[in-house]
């Protein structure tokens, strides 16, 4: 289709789909109103089972069944990852060729690692009280980790990365998750429930039932998938090389 | 203002679409893509506004003493962010073998499949 | 009961994660024996819950009932259809992994388990769909089926086709998937409710439907309907077909578009059904033109295609055509005809997927033209084409002829006219890819300019295979006897019947047998296909001719910034075929 076929389509669709949205957003109760009936509801249920946090009260015990499926993407999308950037067969890993890092920088990132390692473990842990929670923390840490890439080279990083226990460590707190929603089944209620662990003081750090829990699971998970995600792009860029000849 | 976000919102998207129909390169066409996925974030973070209100986090705030936003839009939102990301990860990396196997990351030169 | 609702998704989520955790340490054998025992224990599951699914399973995930002043939680519905489309989905993954028992390519080195972990996910992910019934749990396992689409259509990226049609399904799925999102934003907004029977309620106490609810039902039928690869969202179909692996396209044609479908009929049926939803004139007008375009678009195009399983691709195009034209009119009937059709098409086309993969495997090439008589000594896979062609095309007793009878009866007169082209031209090619291909008959055709050739393809298999083994001859087999027992077995027409309008129309009695219409009918479709075949492999050059479809054909161009505005031209149509039925009402 040639280049001026198409942006007459992209007019006439794009022409429709505009008026659309703009008489939907003209029909839409007015920004910043007071009526969210699901909103208050989540509130009060939140607080009847004493997590300060409504927001991990909504991710891990109301709808904890639509978090298991956004892990899932998570989990699937990374395998997917390691899938399709394996090395194929026409090509070969080479050593990754030592670098120079300059020493404000390694000495920033060497300082700042584990503070920020400290950082993702934090807010993962105290997801059920302040913002924060295991999808969070999880690339906080992750990230953290790759502080040692840009401090020193992509060998120091291997040294400390070692993949397979980190895609272990993703599937297994898959796993832990699954296994922590079957509990309630085995126990006579439903999937997922958060009747069987005691809620708790309100504001405290084991709070809200099941919540810290699933919320740990969940920041181990988002933190390896994190890991072996870079780890499949940066295998691409330093090691994997197109064999010689082909 | 009372549709001003909602209007932004649409715009958004739009915009994303209009870079992924015209797009040269396709790493341009996956991040447009994302910009399309901000656009719902957008609403859905607009629709959940409350005037007045504060964040759904009693951690230090007692409860009832102040409005609190729409606590579920919220949580639908952030955990489609770090999902988007993946997602966003696994095309680039479709992208990235397209570029090996093709030599070329324009769309215009990928002519395998036609017909 | 209603307890193990959340099983059905959660059982192959952890067999997936397992086979991940342990993917170093397990031999291969042992992980595809895991992947299937898992695969199957769903089914088995599946079954049990339909088995109890009359009156319909209600299950709040977490236990969260529902008090006085409505619920916070996620409900699942496990009724007939859904259970049923679930049941399909284990089935089909359980075929589609015997399929690939040993023979499939070398797993990536340490990650033995990483196939049948991709495909149980898949298998959940479908599951999950099919028992949503809170509309953001829809939209979150739409996307994970999506994702794990793409990671499976890409699995051989040692393929240049391979990788560019992964992206091109990628992104447009994925857009789909958030113009569905933002119609989801808009209910949520207009009605703070996101279970579907809930927002439906919503919509009816707000009154009269308006832009918003225009705007909601366009955005969250283009999603659906990309998913569904209904004209002009379809283009992504054919380019994920040929080039994902075998077993893959026996998921993606057999169950995960027609998931499309239901999600359609699902979601008008809860959310837009009422007097603040759609009026039933806007939709049935939406629906049959776009089914009609559809299947007559799908048709021409399955009729000029080469490559073998474009062509199924297209021929998959054809049927959507057909089941949104027999859902869109809105008759009881119709929709139990069409739940038949989806079942036997869903066995058909997944063993016509696995005999063009015996092909790929064991002569390295899937070109119609390439492989001109070369398949004389595949007898079984021969018998096996010519039957899924005719199955394919509407000859009874199979269960799509059945399902295809009754959904012509409750369209009436003019549509019958597409459903038995439709049905007819797709049959009539699988039939002369028959001739051609295992026969030789007729002389080669040739070529043509703008076209995808099956030829520079590289076998699924470690190398080409000497004999085609026993599992890969067995799965095609067991499905169109499947196919078969569904239009065969009496009651069942009758049982599928039941419990599609307990939970669809409210219990309307309707009837699902055969009749001496649709019995004439299919057989008019079977000998239609059989002719245009013959003409076909006579006479190339009239019936056959690439260069008539050029036009249509110079549309499907492989570039993903044309689908993309072909995607907001249909949402843009969709919105204008459905405006007047509320302008009027």
């Amino acid at each position: 289709m040639s280049r001026r076929l198409r942006l007459w389509l992209l007019a006439v669709g794009g022409a429709g789909v505009t008026a659309l949205l703009v008489a939907a957003g003209l029909d839409l109760p007015s920004f910043g109103g007071p009526s969210h009936p699901y909103g208050d509801r989540a509130v009060r249920a939140s607080l009847a089972r004493h997590t300060a946090n409504t927001i991990a009260s909504v991710n891990f015990d109301q709808r904890a069944y639509d978090t298991l499926g956004e892990m899932g993407i998570l989990f699937a999308a990374v395998l997917g990852c390691v899938v399709l950037l394996r090395q194929a067969r026409d090509e070969h890993r080479a050593e990754p060729e030592p670098a120079e890092v300059a020493r404000p920088v390694r000495r920033y990132a060497l300082i700042v690692l584990p503070v920020a390692l400290v950082t993702g473990i934090y807010v993962v842990a105290h997801g059920q009280l302040s913002p924060g929670g295991g999808f969070q923390g999880g690339v906080v840490a992750a990230t953290a980790l790759h502080l040692l890439y840009l401090g020193a080279d992509y060998r120091a990083l291997e040294r400390v990365r070692p993949i397979g226990l980190f895609e272990a460590s993703d599937a297994l707190a898959v796993c832990a998750y699954l296994v922590l929603g079957l509990t309630g089944v085995l126990a006579g209620t439903a999937f997922l429930a958060n009747t069987l662990l005691p809620y708790g003081t309100f504001n405290t750090l084991a709070s809200g039932g099941i919540v810290p829990l699933l919320n740990a699971a969940v920041g181990v998970e988002v933190a390896s998938a994190v890991v072996v995600l870079l780890a499949g792009f940066l295998d691409q860029a330093v090691e994997i090389e197109e064999q010689q000849g082909s | 203002m009372h549709v001003l976000p909602y209007l932004v919102a649409a715009y958004i998207f739009l915009a994303g679409c209009y870079g992924l129909a015209t797009s040269r390169n396709l790493i341009h066409a996956v991040g447009c893509l994302a910009v399309c996925q901000s656009a719902t974030y957008v609403l859905l973070l607009a629709v959940g506004y409350r005037d007045g209100a504060t964040a759904p986090v009693f951690s230090d705030l007692k409860p009832g003493s102040r409005p609190v936003v729409d606590p579920v839009v919220q949580a639908l939102t952030l955990t489609d962010i770090v999902v988007g990301a993946t997602v966003t990860a696994m095309l680039l990396a479709l992208v990235l073998q397209i570029a090996k196997r093709h030599g070329t990351v324009d769309p215009d030169e990928l002519r395998e499949l036609r017909g | 009961m209603h307890h193990l609702l959340p099983l059905l998704v959660a059982v192959p989520l952890l067999g997936a994660a397992l086979l991940v955790a342990m993917g170093r340490f397990v031999p291969r054998a042992a992980a595809e024996i895991t992947g299937c025992a898992v695969s199957g224990g769903t089914a088995a599951l599946a079954l049990v819950l339909l088995l109890n699914s009359s009156p319909p399973l209600v299950e709040w995930a977490g236990g969260r009932r529902p008090t006085s002043g409505g619920s916070v939680g996620i409900v699942l519905v496990g009724d007939g259809p859904a259970l049923g489309m679930a049941m399909l989905a284990s089935l089909l993954t359980l075929a589609a992994l015997a399929y690939s028992w040993r023979y499939f390519d070398e797993p990536p080195r340490g990650h033995a388990g990483s196939f049948p972990a991709l495909m149980l996910v898949f298998q959940g992910a479908m599951c999950g769909f099919a028992i949503a019934g809170d509309l953001f749990n829809a939209f979150v396992f739409f996307e994970l089926m999506s994702v794990v689409a793409y990671a499976l259509t890409g699995y051989r990226i040692d393929e240049a086709k391979a990788v560019q049609g992964a992206l091109t399904f990628g992104v447009v799925n994925s857009l789909g998937a958030y113009a569905l999102l933002m119609g989801i934003g808009l209910l949520y907004a207009r009605t703070g409710e996101l279970a579907m029977t809930r927002i439906g309620r919503g919509l009816d106490a707000h009154g009269a439907p308006d832009a918003l609810v225009l705007a909601s039902f366009v955005l969250v039928l283009t999603g659906l309907l990309v998913k569904a690869a209904a004209v002009p969202f379809h283009f992504w179909l054919p380019d994920a077909h040929a080039v994902a692996p075998t077993p893959v396209c026996m998921l993606l044609s057999g169950v995960m578009v027609e998931l499309g479908s239901y999600g359609v009929w699902r979601v008008y049926g809860t959310v837009f059904a009422g007097p603040g939803g759609i009026p039933a004139a806007g939709l049935t007008r939406a629906l049959v033109t776009l089914g009609t375009l559809t299947a007559v678009t799908g048709a021409a195009m399955c009729w000029y295609q080469r490559h073998i399983k474009r062509l199924l691709a297209y021929s998959t195009v054809a049927h959507t055509g057909l089941f949104l034209v027999g859902l869109g009119v809105l008759i009881p009937e119709g929709d139990d005809g069409i739940a038949l059709y989806i079942l036997g098409h869903a066995g058909v086309k997944a063993a016509l997927f696995a005999c063009a993969g015996a092909l790929l495997d064991r002569y390295g090439s899937v070109d119609e033209h390439a492989l001109h008589g070369r398949a004389r000594e595949l007898g079984a896979f021969a018998v096996m084409f010519a039957v899924g062609g005719l199955a394919l095309a509407g000859l009874p007793p199979f269960g799509t002829a059945l399902g295809k009878a009754i959904a012509e009866e409750s369209v009436g007169g003019p549509l019958t006219v597409v459903f038995v082209g439709a049905s007819a031209v797709t049959g009539g090619a699988v039939l002369r890819v028959t001739a051609r291909v295992f026969l030789g008959l007729g002389p080669r055709p040739r070529d043509a300019e703008y076209e995808t050739s099956g030829s520079d393809e590289r076998p699924e298999t470690r190398g080409i295979l000497r004999r085609v083994p026993d599992s890969m001859t067995a799965v095609p087999a067991v499905l169109l006897a499947a196919a078969f027992a569904a239009g065969v077995v009496p009651g069942f027409g009758d049982l599928v019947s039941r419990s599609v309008n307990e939970a669809g129309s409210g219990g309307a009695h309707a009837s699902a047998h055969w009749t001496l219409a649709g019995v004439l009918l299919g057989l008019l479709s079977a000998l239609l296909a059989v002719a245009l075949a013959a003409l076909a492999v006579a006479r190339p050059g009239r019936v056959g001719a690439p260069d008539r479809a050029l036009p249509l054909r110079r549309l499907q161009s492989g570039h993903v910034g044309d689908y993309v505005a072909w995607l907001l031209v249909g949402a843009t149509a969709l919105g204008a075929l459905a405006l007047p039925g509320l302008l009027g009402g």
